[in-house]
């Protein structure tokens, strides 16, 4: 091209135009790694309050804290501040040991008594751990070397793997008596690869690489995370290329996104569940009707229909990720048979069973509609069901009280995977999360919570699940699969507890 | 003296409305199903782990203890701690009201110009199609509610030409050390170019947002008053003295024509105050309106009473302003 002054004048404001728009990020190299992430993060403590038992967080504090037993993206249990563990003679005892080189993110050593208060911390009523139940099961809790032990005067099978889960953080003993419960909320300090560097409530958190990190420093040196709740908006962050990463999107504009050029996804099954508690009250009590309502359900319709194909069918409380997984537990859709039980009780599409299901509208991907798909599918076999649409909350307070409508949508997490976590607390009625009575339930569920065997253990939960999925005490619909939609020069490993962990990105 | 004793008189109404509202809000709250006890419930809890809750929060008292436990803390300035933060409310609430106030007022001087031009427009050239046109825009921009304008503006700025920031207040990036949290006036006050541009690259969009309705608002109120008032006696007289129509409208008919917009707007930046709820949560900024979404879906009682209370205030206050200054601008309110 020849060089005259209207072509540098063309260039040069074509140039400052460019300049003033600004590049998408994505077409960038990435020195800062923005997420933009789907709910803000109330309060930095992980082990007391309403936030602990938050599963939409665990992501953004496992980035800072670490948990006691770390657990890896397929869900196995890794090494990490515990680095082994068991249970002493007679399972009265427990004894772990901590790792050594690791530092607190002001520079101070983590240690034995660090493990040692954090989980006396927790398992202390008066502190509000949400899981003091499960805590509470230790007493004379020492710290010896880089040993901690203590005593369970009473067996509880799970304790280790709930040191992966809710509340399983280690905090600093030290710092957090120094600077009480309101300082450590405006300054937290953890073990975490991330450490805290500036955090608005509400907007942002901006984390730095800890360079000590005992797993090995993060690629990413400084990582933002924004808190944009309203999923349009998490879509035009990273259209725009604004984010460099996002999840909890629709399924159409992940699948629209993914194949832009400067974009790439990546959707993966997680351990959330969708499913329909059966209240054990009015017409749910016959078991006929229970079982017309499971088996009119085309779950795999609903999936590919409603969700564009992104869930798993279940047909337990358990996904094929979880301990007690029995795959020849099935309930099939078999509309037909649903119409014999019906009839058997005196039902038909001419005098359909009437009862009432409870949904949240939004709460997760197309909740509300799946819901109606399902009581349309229900009307093809005699079922009426009015649709009542509830805030989470109030399902909440309705479960706790054991006041669900005959049938309720709801999800389940359970990312350690254990089935005392799934179908335990889901199924046996004196839990607060319980809304089914049934003395036989009950009586198969009750022996399990102390069983030392653990191959008894879990073929026992698999009995409960056959015996569940038999009298349709619960519709299992699908295991969720998370989208996240990220530039394509990162890679994102997805982790299947859902959570979105900086520190497995790297570039690509 | 008059005027003395109507802002006496205002302030003891304030109070007495607060406090009415006080008192609704925190039975309400108490009374709709959902509560935050039961959103934090562990799997096992038991009859007594439910009531050590429900202790450790206070919710195992009345009603009305409770809100005698509350009120004698507000009368000492504490609003109480909020449950998902584990923060004290007043200062929670305090430090989002200025995001929210930069962003309301941002959105009403948008509006104001906005609407403004246009019923200047309008009224310039009535009877032709220019009029027309500032009709059919306005009734457009009033019958799209502003969440929708929102999410277009992210359309056209954010994604097709992203030219501002799509969510956030202020970028993670910039660092400033200012001792209010009014980012925008402080900024401006100290001539720190580089936050404004950055303050209104984030502020610009949901400012819009808000602003677009009420400019049409406006737009419809102000052009017909201007109307009515032109064809008065006074501004026959001033064409007559041979003044152009510029003059005629800016000097002579606006000053009257803009009392009832006046009024108007006072009663629509109090409904303004109350869209930042929505327009918030869309651009995730950092207002008291996405933190009473926040504290809504948690069901954090202490927190919802502490921004209701604040809402209620500011809409009292807004109202007492208006008025007084619809006092100053009208001599015949002055001299009664």
């Amino acid at each position: 091209m020849k060089l005259s002054r209207r072509n540098l004048l063309k260039t040069s404001a074509a140039a400052a135009a460019f300049a003033a728009v600004g590049l998408p990020s994505f077409a960038q190299a990435i020195d800062e790694l923005i997420i933009a992430y789907n709910v803000n993060l109330p309060s930095w403590d992980p082990t007391v309050g309403l936030s602990a038992v938050n599963p939409t967080i665990q992501g953004l504090y496992q980035s800072v804290f670490d948990l006691f037993i770390p657990q890896n993206p397929d869900l196995s249990f890794g090494s990490g501040i515990i680095t082994d563990y068991g249970w002493g003679e007679g399972n009265k005892t427990i004894w772990m040991d901590v790792r050594d080189g690791v530092t607190w993110h002001n520079g101070d050593p983590l240690t034995a008594e660090d493990v040692a208060w954090s989980l006396a911390r927790v398992a202390n009523p008066e502190t509000g751990s949400p899981i003091q139940f499960i805590w509470g099961k230790i007493t004379n809790i020492k710290a010896e070397g880089n040993r901690v032990t203590a005593d369970m005067p009473e067996y509880e099978p799970t304790f280790f793997k709930w040191m992966s889960f809710l509340t399983g953080y280690v905090m600093p003993k030290k710092y957090y008596q120094e600077v009480g419960a309101e300082g450590f909320e405006a300054a937290p300090i953890g073990t975490g690869p991330y450490m805290v560097e500036k955090f608005e409530r509400n907007a942002f958190v901006r984390l730095k690489a800890n360079e000590n990190y005992w797993g090995g420093a993060p690629e990413f040196k400084t990582v933002t995370v924004k808190f944009v709740t309203d999923a349009a908006s998490r879509v035009a962050e990273v259209e725009s290329g604004n984010s460099h990463v996002t999840l909890e999107i629709p399924y159409e504009e992940y699948n629209r996104l993914k194949d832009k050029d400067g974009l790439a996804g990546v959707a993966e099954p997680i351990s959330d569940i969708g499913m329909i508690f059966l209240n054990d009250i009015e017409v749910m009590t016959d078991p006929n009707v229970r079982k017309a309502a499971a088996h009119a359900i085309d779950k795999q319709l609903i999936i590919d229909r409603l969700l564009s194909g992104f869930g798993v069918p279940i047909d337990t409380l358990q996904t094929p990720d979880y301990a007690a997984f029995d795959d020849s537990i099935k309930v099939a859709y078999d509309p037909e048979l649903s119409k014999k039980l019906l009839a058997d009780s005196g039902y038909s599409t001419d005098n359909p069973v009437k009862f009432k299901i409870q949904t949240t509208k939004g709460f997760k991907p197309k909740d509300y509609e799946m819901v109606q798909a399902i009581v349309g599918l229900w009307r093809r076999v005699g079922i009426e069901a009015e649709i009542e649409v509830y805030e989470i909350a109030k399902h909440f307070e309705l479960r706790a009280a054991d006041q669900l409508a005959p049938a309720a949508f709801y999800n389940w997490g359970n990312s350690v995977g254990d089935p005392t976590t799934s179908t335990g607390f889901a199924m046996f009625g004196p839990s607060p999360h319980s809304v089914w009575d049934g003395e036989a339930t009950f009586n198969k569920i009750l022996p399990l919570w102390g069983e030392a065997d653990e191959a008894k253990r879990i073929a026992g939960w698999k009995e409960v699940d056959r015996s569940i999925a038999e009298n349709a005490e619960v519709i299992p619909l699908l295991q969720y699969v998370q989208p996240i939609v990220h530039t394509a020069g990162i890679t994102v490993v997805p982790h299947r507890s859902g959570a979105l962990l900086p520190h497995l990105m790297t570039r690509s | 003296m008059t005027v003395f004793r109507n802002i006496l008189i205002r302030l003891l109404t304030t109070a007495v409305t607060l406090f009415g509202v006080a008192v609704i809000v925190f039975v309400v709250i108490r009374v709709v199903p959902g509560n935050p006890i039961a959103m934090m419930l562990p799997p096992g809890a038991t009859d007594a782990d439910i009531a050590r809750l429900q202790a450790q929060y206070g919710f195992d008292k009345s009603i009305f203890q409770q809100f005698m436990i509350w009120l004698s803390g507000v009368m000492q300035g504490d609003f109480g701690t909020s449950i998902s933060t584990r923060q004290p409310v007043a200062g929670l609430v305090l430090s989002r009201l200025p995001a929210t106030l930069e962003l309301s007022i941002v959105a009403l001087t948008i509006a104001m110009l906005l609407g403004g031009a246009l019923a200047l427009a309008g009224t310039r050239f009535r009877e032709t199609k220019a009029e027309a046109a500032v009709d059919i825009t306005s009734g457009m921009a009033l019958s799209i509610p502003d969440f929708l304008w929102g999410l277009v503006l992210i359309l056209l700025f954010g994604v097709l030409w992203p030219v501002f920031h799509i969510s956030g207040r202020i970028s993670p990036a910039l660092n400033i050390d200012f001792s209010t949290n009014f980012y925008l006036f402080e900024s401006i006050l100290r001539l720190r170019f580089d936050v404004i541009a950055d303050l209104v690259g984030h502020m610009f969009m949901p400012a819009l947002a808000l602003a677009i309705p009420l400019a049409a608002i406006i737009a419809q109120l102000l052009k017909q008053s201007l109307k009515e008032t032109m064809h008065l006696d006074y501004v026959t007289l001033a064409r007559t003295k041979g003044y152009g129509e510029n003059h005629v409208i800016t000097r002579e008919a606006l000053p009257n024509a803009v009392l009832p917009t006046l009024t108007l707007v006072g009663v629509q930046f109090t409904f303004l105050i109350g869209g930042t709820v929505i327009i918030e949560r869309l651009f995730s900024y950092e207002g008291l309106g996405n933190m009473a979404i926040d504290a809504v879906i948690n069901r954090d009682l202490p927190l919802i009473q502490g921004i209701v209370i604040l809402f209620a205030f500011l809409f009292t206050i807004v109202n007492l302003v208006v008025d007084m200054l619809y006092v100053l601008l009208n001599p015949k309110l002055r001299h009664a």
